[in-house]
């Protein structure tokens, strides 16, 4: 019997005492899936969270985020960027002249990302509770590899991006899942509490996330 | 015999059974400190994070309920995962045995004229000592997270589901790095202290250079959904988003005991998971892949579903919620236990409560090592409580106890079973009672009030080793009683 149909065996045989096939009949679940959390102000909440993890956060008005991304840059020391293809030519344009540009069309190589120190991204829904930001890298998200070797990334959320929790955002993200997207949800940068579980922020991911929130 | 490319790990076979192996490690002091302080300060954050959440509870109870129908129809949900990463692009691969997925990654390693590998955390692969496998076929595995990073340079063994290296403190973390890093890659730099922020940072010039060059990781799962056969790992470094993104090949190593039937189940496991593991309300990176992106990410992807015992676990209606454990480590943080002997006693890389339970159903009894792990407990319950898919531990502890005096008792027969069998005899009636008395009394009247210590006994002497007794009674209750009633009253 090759491994595929012993394991299986096995399974069938050590259930042999579950005789209702119908796993929701035989087993229900109390729950009620893909509710909103009662929260007074969402963005508010989202932005404390965020904060906590040691990200910034700033707020602007929707026509300022070519202003705002720039900004950022600057304040995060960043010599060099990368642009994902998708994202609108006004927010490349107002990046400061001493700042070098890279473009991720056609790919570049990760060599290449290594040495650069930021990049920018928007993302696909932000879930305030937890203070995360989930990316599925389509369009203005870039590959998965773009938000991981700078060691800065800058990330527009759009306010009406913003739910206030986990179980909306799955609800928002699950479409793309079901299609295939991969997804990579961010809450702060990196950081670890290996040694003494003192939380140190900034391993191997960006050690430092600015959040850009455009309402 | 060529040289070793990896650090050699330290052997879970040299360590004792429980309860040899406790008092060892409860002589270490400085590892007593770290772990108290280490343990006090992760479970208050987890209270906290919990109180957080109005619906903890409910959501406790639902997690329960998802893993328990997975678990009671999961041939149904296997075979939708394979399916479902099949059609995605995924292979799929089926392993009986630790044995079996180790051949299969070396296989798959071979095939590619690849000798060297990532890895992300993984429970899994220290269940199945996956790197020495390697190692032995000529394939470097290095550990990326932080703390599987110590644990490796320092030739040591994981003593804690989470943080493995809980049972080191900075100075020593700062010696085995600037010891062994230079050994087996980038050197640590020169003046570096043990601030841990300095600390990590060397970690990360360390490897990274070995994950740009890597073109193959190897990872476990925290979730397999069996709809879409989405995977999902949580971490907080970027070490597995790096060995997720970076290399051609990507193989995963998924206990079949992983799935959840549907996405949106997601949503009460991310709620519980980070908050209970780390108290934090998310960790900082969760990813979630189902077989490959056309130019992003590996485009070889293999999932090995793996029983190495689960079966045995699932066939036990009373052991079968073990399997929902989500590797959280909650109840290793309360325990009181393994507070104070530390993860490395339990002789496994399943330490604490649910290593107490999991280990001897996973393995079976044969090996007194894991006899013995149902009693390293006081049974106090605090586990039950901290515990987020709400594994009745303690319950699982009394019958396993159960299971092993059962399974000590199809051997020989021990003295303690044999002085088992007199009381069984004695209590069994009256007379019997009554004549076992007569020793007592005749023992009592010699010692009078004298207190019973050590006694070089069969059995008794083990008891005593630690205890002192009163003397047996001189005279009986039935005597008494016979002497203050008239035949009348009786």
């Amino acid at each position: 019997m090759n491994a595929r149909d012993e394991v299986l065996r096995r399974v069938r045989a050590a259930t042999t005492d579950v005789t209702d096939a119908d796993p929701a009949q035989d087993s229900p679940i109390d729950w009620i899936y893909g509710r909103a959390l009662p929260t007074d102000d969402v963005l508010a909440d989202f932005i404390e969270k965020v904060i906590d993890y040691g990200a910034t956060v700033t707020r602007c008005t929707a026509d300022d985020v070519a202003r705002a991304v720039a900004d950022a840059l600057a304040r995060l020391g960043a010599a060099s960027v990368v642009l994902p293809p998708g994202l609108p030519e006004s927010w490349a344009e107002a990046i400061g002249s001493g700042v070098g540009v890279l473009r991720d069309d056609p790919p570049l190589g990760n060599a290449d990302l290594d040495v650069v120190d930021a990049v920018v991204t928007t993302a696909a829904v932000a879930m305030a509770d937890s203070g995360t930001i989930a990316l599925d890298h389509t369009e203005g998200q870039g590959r998965r590899v773009l938000s991981l070797l700078p060691d800065r990334h800058v990330c527009v959320v759009r306010a009406d991006q913003v739910v206030s929790d986990v179980p909306e955002g799955l609800a928002v993200l699950g479409p793309a899942m079901r299609r295939g997207r991969p997804v990579t949800w961010l809450s702060g940068g990196s950081a670890t509490s290996d040694i003494e579980l003192t939380r140190v922020e900034g391993v191997h991911g960006p050690r430092h996330l600015a959040v850009i929130l455009a309402e | 015999m060529t040289a070793r490319r990896t650090p050699e790990p330290g052997s879970w076979l040299g360590i004792p059974p429980f309860p040899k192996a406790a008092p060892g490690a409860l002589d270490k002091a400085e590892q007593r400190r770290n772990l108290r302080h280490a343990t006090t300060s992760i479970r208050e954050k987890r209270a906290e994070r919990a109180d957080e959440v109005a619906d903890w509870e409910q959501l406790r109870t639902a997690a329960a309920q998802i893993k328990d129908r997975t678990l009671r129809h999961l041939e149904g949900y296997l075979l939708e995962a394979e399916g479902a990463m099949t059609a995605a692009g995924v292979t799929v691969h089926w392993a009986r045995d630790g044995a079996e997925a180790n051949r299969i990654v070396t296989d798959i390693a071979h095939a590619k004229g690849i000798d060297e590998l990532v890895k992300i955390k993984s429970m899994v692969t220290q269940e199945i000592e996956l790197n020495e496998h390697l190692e032995a076929n000529g394939i470097a595995a290095w550990e990326t997270d932080l703390a599987e990073l110590i644990v490796q340079l320092g030739n040591d063994l994981p003593s804690h589901i989470l943080v493995p290296a809980i049972h080191r403190n900075r100075a020593e973390v700062r010696d085995i790095f600037e010891v062994q890093m230079g050994r087996y890659g980038a050197p640590a730099p020169a003046a570096m202290t043990d601030d841990p922020a300095e600390l990590s940072a060397a970690a990360r010039s360390h490897l990274r250079e070995k994950f740009l060059r890597a073109r193959m990781a190897v990872s476990g799962a925290n979730f397999l959904v069996a709809e879409t056969g989405t995977l999902v790992v949580v971490e907080s470094e970027g070490n597995g988003r790096m060995c997720l993104t970076l290399p051609e090949t990507v193989v995963s190593i998924v206990g079949i005991e992983k799935l959840v039937p549907t996405v949106e189940d997601l949503e009460i496991f991310l709620k519980l998971l980070p908050r209970s593991s780390t108290g934090e309300r998310m960790n900082p990176y969760t990813s979630f892949w189902n077989g490959p992106t056309s130019g992003d990410g590996p485009q070889d992807l293999h999932v090995i579903l793996l029983d190495n015992g689960r079966t045995n676990a699932l066939a036990d209606p009373v052991g079968r919620p073990a399997l929902r454990c989500v590797r959280c480590s909650a109840c290793l943080n309360i325990c009181p236990v393994y507070e104070r002997v530390g993860g490395h006693a339990y002789g496994s890389p399943y330490p604490g409560p649910i290593g107490a339970i999991l280990g001897p159903q996973l393995r079976g009894m044969d090996d007194p090592k894991d006899a013995a792990l149902p009693f390293a407990s006081t049974l106090c319950g605090a586990c039950n409580d901290v515990c987020p898919v709400r594994i009745p531990i303690t319950d699982i502890l009394v019958h396993l106890r159960r299971e092993a005096v059962d399974h000590k008792k199809a051997g020989r027969p021990s003295a303690e079973r044999v002085a088992m069998k007199a009381a069984e005899w004695a209590m069994a009636e009256g007379p019997n009672l009554e004549r076992a008395q007569g020793a007592t009394q005749a023992a009592g009247r010699v010692l009078r009030d004298r207190w019973i210590g050590p006694l070089p006994l069969p059995v008794a002497s083990r008891w005593l080793g630690a205890r002192d007794t009163a003397p047996p009674a001189a005279r009986t209750f039935r005597r008494w009683w016979r002497d203050h009633h008239d035949e009348d009253d009786r």
